[in-house]
């Protein structure tokens, strides 16, 4: 099989998803790729089921809000490949409100809870999930904590700005 | 016969019967039952004493670390660490620490990293004697969890000896010890060596062949590895199904590559498997301790922290009459420090299975996101699927069996 390494993988992605699947870097060691919503679900099954890269273990699903962006939601896959002892992560950028994208409880049955933290924080939409409810906070909460424009503390608080310390 | 109790959403289940001739009883097993160890909640449909489904409400004790995080210097996020699994909070810090020290690029003495080890043996035999003590106080025998408590005692007393908490214990820093393992410490580590596998055995020798422990776990609440691998398990319940997955020794982290042990497993993957495996881990923890004991007197003596004057506290009497000192510790106190802009995953080996930190850094002076993969809340989504068509008393002792930590499942 020769060597199996990022350079590898990468080369296997660009084979089968040409320009559909985007490098994003190397940070560390692990290989990041990017994806559209729309080719996501192709790409973890093909990374999943493919007979050499076998990605078959599910290590997290977690988003990132960046407010600047146009597709503000960046949804963080992270898989592992537990016989070469690869990981790799695998990102999608989606915008629109609610934000959607498919879910992965179609391929792990363990992305049930991640997917529903993700929703109860940040409101992503994982379409065909079969049971998305908030997890962890209550029920009548009308926000999504964890995206950016909820403040931890009071934003009128002066002795925190960064002003004060030259940034 | 009746309504799919899955149908009953949002979150906050029914906590009543509303059909007078419904044969199945709703029955609400926490948030605070003793049999759960934890606030949680387990809503289950039985009949009679048959498990037929059952929804998982948890969420009870959240307190959004990952928010707070975001607003945090990272030294301050050690303590938050503390608190996912209490029961042993010196995996998570020394994996919050090797995060950032991973981010940062720093090289860790080998003496701090045996010294890390050490704490983290530690605190993984206290994790593994809570969940098999109490799994024994589950199935009707008591003695055993009370024999095995004193050494978890114990263990709490070397803690205290060398950083002065015993449960939370926000021990050591990023970049290696706030001090040296002092001589009582060492002392009582050596002890504990001494005195530990006798107990170890004499708590084997109550539950291994014991004829009601085997008929209450035997077969009981059995995963394939498949399904196992599907829920993303991790550590000793998945070990426990014959998956062969640990860390530390698939990617070892803190030099593991150094020393010579074993990850058990077993085959059926059931509740006494798991017990098997939780055993037989606690030997080759002490192995490790023994090993690293023997390592660190090959060591350069009185190391215990990285030579990184930026990152890494000066002593206090320094911060007085020397500049520099005085500049890098009231850099680091208000976290102004230069970490890359990048973004990392480091995994330690937690008790329970694999606990990830997944930190994104702009530069700023808190993480950017920082994101706890908690295997407590991972495993813990198969309990309700799993459950139906159990008997109630069996899915007692499987939720014991699974060790879910509720401040690890709710984060």
């Amino acid at each position: 099989m020769g060597n199996f390494d990022n350079q590898y993988i990468t080369d296997r992605l660009q084979r089968n998803f040409g320009t559909d699947v985007k490098i994003l870097g190397e940070s560390f060691g692990l290989l990041s790729v990017g994806t559209a919503k729309e080719r996501i679900i192709d790409l973890l099954r093909f990374l999943k089921e493919d007979d050499e890269l076998s990605f078959s273990y599910l290590t997290d699903i977690t988003a990132v809000h960046y407010p600047e962006l146009e597709d503000p939601f960046c949804i963080v896959y992270h898989l592992h490949n537990l016989v070469q002892n690869i990981r790799i992560r695998i990102k999608v950028f989606v915008g629109g409100e609610p934000p959607s994208i498919p879910t992965a409880t179609t391929l792990w049955k363990g992305a049930n809870w991640m997917e529903r933290e993700t929703y109860d924080f940040f409101g992503i939409d994982f379409q065909g999930h079969p049971d998305l409810r908030r997890i962890l906070n209550m029920d009548d909460l009308d926000v999504f904590p964890m995206r950016k424009e909820y403040p931890l503390e009071d934003p009128n608080r002066v002795d925190k700005k960064d002003f004060y310390f030259g940034r | 016969m009746t309504k799919p109790i899955t149908k009953i959403a949002p979150n906050a289940p029914s906590f009543y019967d509303n059909d007078p001739q419904d044969e199945l009883i709703t029955l609400n097993l926490g948030p605070t039952h003793p049999a759960t160890h934890g606030v949680f909640q387990n809503v289950l449909q039985i009949d009679g004493e048959r498990i037929v489904s059952g929804i998982s409400t948890i969420g009870y004790i959240h307190r959004a670390f990952e928010k707070i995080a975001e607003h945090r210097p990272f030294y301050q996020i050690t303590p938050l660490t503390d608190r996912l699994n209490y029961c042993s909070s010196p995996i998570n810090n020394m994996g919050w620490h090797m995060t950032v020290e991973k981010l940062l690029e720093i090289e860790i003495p080998k003496r701090v990293q045996y010294m890390r080890v050490i704490v983290m043996e530690l605190a993984r035999i206290a994790d593994h004697i809570i969940c098999n003590g109490i799994l024994g106080v589950d199935t009707g025998a008591f003695s055993g969890f009370l024999y095995v408590m004193q050494e978890r005692e114990f263990i709490y007393e070397i803690f205290e000896e060398i950083c002065g908490a015993r449960l939370t214990t926000n021990i050591g820093r990023i970049g290696g010890f706030e001090r040296d393992f002092n001589d009582i410490a060492f002392a009582k580590i050596h002890e504990f060596l001494k005195r530990f596998p006798p107990v170890l055995e004499e708590f084997e020798n109550l539950f291994v062949r014991n004829r009601i422990f085997i008929e209450r776990t035997s077969g009981v609440a059995a995963v394939t590895p498949e399904e196992a691998l599907s829920y993303s398990w991790s550590g000793p319940i998945l070990r426990a199904t014959g998956v062969d997955y640990d860390v530390r020794a698939v990617s070892p982290y803190c030099s593991y590559e150094d020393f010579d042990f074993e990850v058990p497993v077993g085959t059926k993957g059931d509740v006494y498997d798991r017990f098997m495996v939780r055993n037989a881990e606690m030997w080759q923890s002490l192995r490790i301790i023994e090993q690293a004991l023997e390592k660190i007197a090959g060591e350069p003596a009185g190391v215990f922290h990285a030579d990184v004057p930026e990152f890494y506290l000066p002593p206090k009497e320094q911060v007085y009459t020397n500049m520099e000192a005085l500049i890098y510790h009231f850099k680091i106190v208000m976290g102004e420090w230069e970490a890359p802009k990048d973004e990392v995953y480091f995994a330690v080996e937690g008790g329970n299975g694999e606990l990830g930190f997944y930190m994104i850094h702009d530069g700023g002076r808190s993480p950017y996101r920082l994101h706890f993969r908690r295997p407590s809340f991972i495993n813990y989504q198969m309990f309700a699927p799993m459950s139906s068509g159990m008997l109630l008393s069996d899915a007692i002792i499987n939720m014991s069996s699974l060790n879910v930590i509720a401040g690890e499942l709710d984060a």
